[in-house]
């Protein structure tokens, strides 16, 4: 089995995050970069098929020079090697121009599986694997919180607002999964010296026979961004044995909301 | 007048409050189309709630792909140039399958549309508000809950309609539906209680969950707290949990980490009690207390149930 893990490097969840002031978008200078988060999680489970089964993994990313790093942590996690997707073209990309890059990148690979993570902490809008599996025409097995494959069959529980969902399809197939499906790893110094050996490629727009991606053909534009003031803080008080309810009571009330 | 197509989500046999909502913006809009797939007599409920009319589409046991083609089908019905859908997982999933099928722009997560197709979005956890507008014909946008007012008293017209996708599905073996414990929807909650690791063991959910009730309100977690196991994920609040907007939240033994706050801070009342007088929780809190939750909330259920 051959799979593709997508990862995406995003800013540090610790920092405050702001869009340039002229462009709009998001200000990936200001703020330290991580590999996402919620990736790991996929990491982590293409890990145990590429140790329980023999499979092998590819990392592919699309992103700045930068995301070397993010690259480099999956395959120091144990990820056998990585394609790292750059042009200056793809500065701005919004969700539909990433998977058409993506689906680029995994349509010459031969792959039997791509496994992503829900969503990138950044952007936040958990559709890209939705819009891979659209592209690829391959089934879309996303949320899932269980995972198993027995031959060519996939089946998975998907967890939504609206409860637990099993399905099951055959390969190849996109599948995303949630955090807390497992515990993903640390990688150790043997992962990390490893690394360095692993190869990873590198390629553009032209490699790929993908052109007008970017901000400029976004299909949707930011028009305007306001950054609201700060909250402030309001009363504070010291409870003694609840002493502190009858005020909060009449705050509540204050607030009509209760 | 445009033609908006909205998809309905529906949970125990009725339209979900936040769909409802939808239906409600799309009609300050233009003519509600709704989509319903497999229920007939939330087709019926929602023609009460603004759709001028509804299509009822069979069930499906198409995963997701299902529901786009009902959507497909509901689109070009209408000559559609406006899709609303209810932002959730389900949801975005749709509209990004849509906006690739049918080469049209999407906006996730937006709480205002307006005619001239620009929407708002509150972007890093609602320290920045957004507009933004879709350059193609039809625009697919995601609406987050609390954009509209549910309308009520209308009647639409129910037609039966049918849509199968050929594109490459899983296919649906077995469902179970999330318990809802007769509490609201956390994401459309007007309050939400919600605990974190200081309430040191996982009863202490029951405690924030008699609190709730008192409200009608729906209850919340930190990621410390659904770690722990206290409590399921789904109710985690926050960067890589639900976001939330409720009128009050109220904030138990939680520190408000950034990553918590990104979830919750544009509550209209923010209500925080913590042990720690520097928690930074407190910042952003309209009202907070330094105590023990194991004191404050029981006192404070006891009050509100003495009120009333
Ligand atoms: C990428 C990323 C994503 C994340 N996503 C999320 C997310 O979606 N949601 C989220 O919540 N977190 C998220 N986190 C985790 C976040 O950083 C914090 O670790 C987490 O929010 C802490 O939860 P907590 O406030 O319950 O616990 P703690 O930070 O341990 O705080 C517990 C608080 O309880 C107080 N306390 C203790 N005992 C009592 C008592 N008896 N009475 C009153 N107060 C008491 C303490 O003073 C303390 O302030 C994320 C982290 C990362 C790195
Ligand atoms: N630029 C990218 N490169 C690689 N993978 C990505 C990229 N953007 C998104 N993904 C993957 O798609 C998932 C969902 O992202 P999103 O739809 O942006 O919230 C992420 O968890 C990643 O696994």
């Amino acid at each position: 089995m051959k799979i593709a893990v997508l990862i995406k490097q995003v800013p540090d969840s610790w920092a405050e995050k702001s869009l340039t002031k002229d462009t709009f978008l998001l200000d990936r200078d200001s703020s330290d970069k991580v590999l996402n988060d919620l990736d790991e999680y996929a990491i982590e489970q293409a890990l145990a098929w590429q140790e329980n089964d023999g499979a092998e993994l590819v990392a592919i990313c699309m992103g700045p020079e930068s995301a070397t790093d993010a690259i480099r942590r999956a395959l120091s996690m144990g990820v056998d090697s990585g394609i790292h997707i750059k042009d200056d073209a793809l500065q701005g990309s919004d969700a539909i121009a990433t998977s058409r890059v993506l689906a680029a990148a995994i349509k010459r690979g031969g792959y039997d599986m791509v496994i992503s993570g829900v969503e990138s902490t950044d952007a936040r809008m958990g559709v890209v694997p939705a819009m891979l599996s659209e592209i690829l025409d391959w089934p879309q097995l996303t949320f899932a919180n269980r995972v198993s494959v027995s031959g060519s069959t996939i089946e998975i529980d998907r967890v939504t607002e609206s409860g637990i969902t099993t399905m099951n399809a055959e390969l190849p197939a996109v599948v995303s999964v949630v955090e807390k499906i497992n515990e993903p790893r640390y990688p150790n110094f043997k992962g990390i010296m490893a690394a360095k050996k692993k190869t990873v490629e590198e390629l553009s727009c032209a490699d790929l026979g993908v052109d007008s991606v970017g901000v400029t053909n976004a299909w949707s534009a930011v028009a305007a961004a306001t950054t609201l003031p700060p909250r402030a803080a309001g009363t504070k008080i010291v409870d003694e044995s609840g002493s502190s309810v009858s005020a909060l009571v009449d705050f509540l009330a204050e607030r009509k909301v209760i | 007048m445009s033609n908006i197509v909205v998809f309905i989500d529906h949970r125990d046999n009725a339209p979900t409050q936040h769909s409802l909502e939808v239906v409600a913006l799309g009609a300050s809009l233009g003519e509600v189309h709704a989509v319903v797939v497999g229920n007939s007599d939330v087709a019926n409920a929602v023609a009460t709630h603004g759709a001028a009319h509804v299509y009822v589409y069979e069930p499906t046991s198409q995963a997701v792909t299902g529901e786009v083609a009902a959507m497909q089908d509901a689109i070009a019905t209408a000559a559609s140039q406006m899709v609303l859908v209810p932002s959730t997982i389900t949801g975005k999933e749709i509209a990004g399958r849509l906006a690739i099928r049918l080469n049209a722009g999407v906006i996730t997560d937006a709480s205002s549309v307006d005619a001239s197709r620009q929407a708002t979005q509150h972007v890093f956890g609602g320290s920045t508000i957004v507009t933004s507008k879709v350059n193609t014909e039809l625009a697919l946008i995601t609406v987050r809950p609390g954009s509209a007012e549910v309308m009520n008293g209308t009647s639409g017209a129910v037609q039966n309609r049918t849509a199968t996708d050929s594109a490459k599905s899983a296919k649906i073996s077995a469902t179970k539906p999330a318990v809802s414990a007769g509490r609201p929807d956390l994401t459309s909650a007007r309050v939400v209680v919600s605990g974190g690791r200081g309430l040191g063991v996982a009863e202490g959910f029951a405690m924030l969950e008699e609190l709730a009730d008192v409200f009608g309100g729906a209850v919340g977690a930190s990621r410390a707290a659904t770690d722990a196991g206290w409590i399921d994920h789904s109710f985690q609040v926050g960067q890589t949990g639900k976001t939330v907007a409720p009128q009050l939240y109220l904030a138990c033994g939680i520190s408000g980490a950034i990553q918590h706050r990104a979830g919750m801070q544009t509550s209209k009342t923010i209500v925080a009690i913590n042990q720690d007088a520097d928690a930074p929780i407190f910042d952003i809190a309209d009202f907070a207390i330094v105590g023990d939750v194991n004191v404050v909330v029981p006192a404070l259920t006891q009050a509100l149930k003495a009120r009333s």
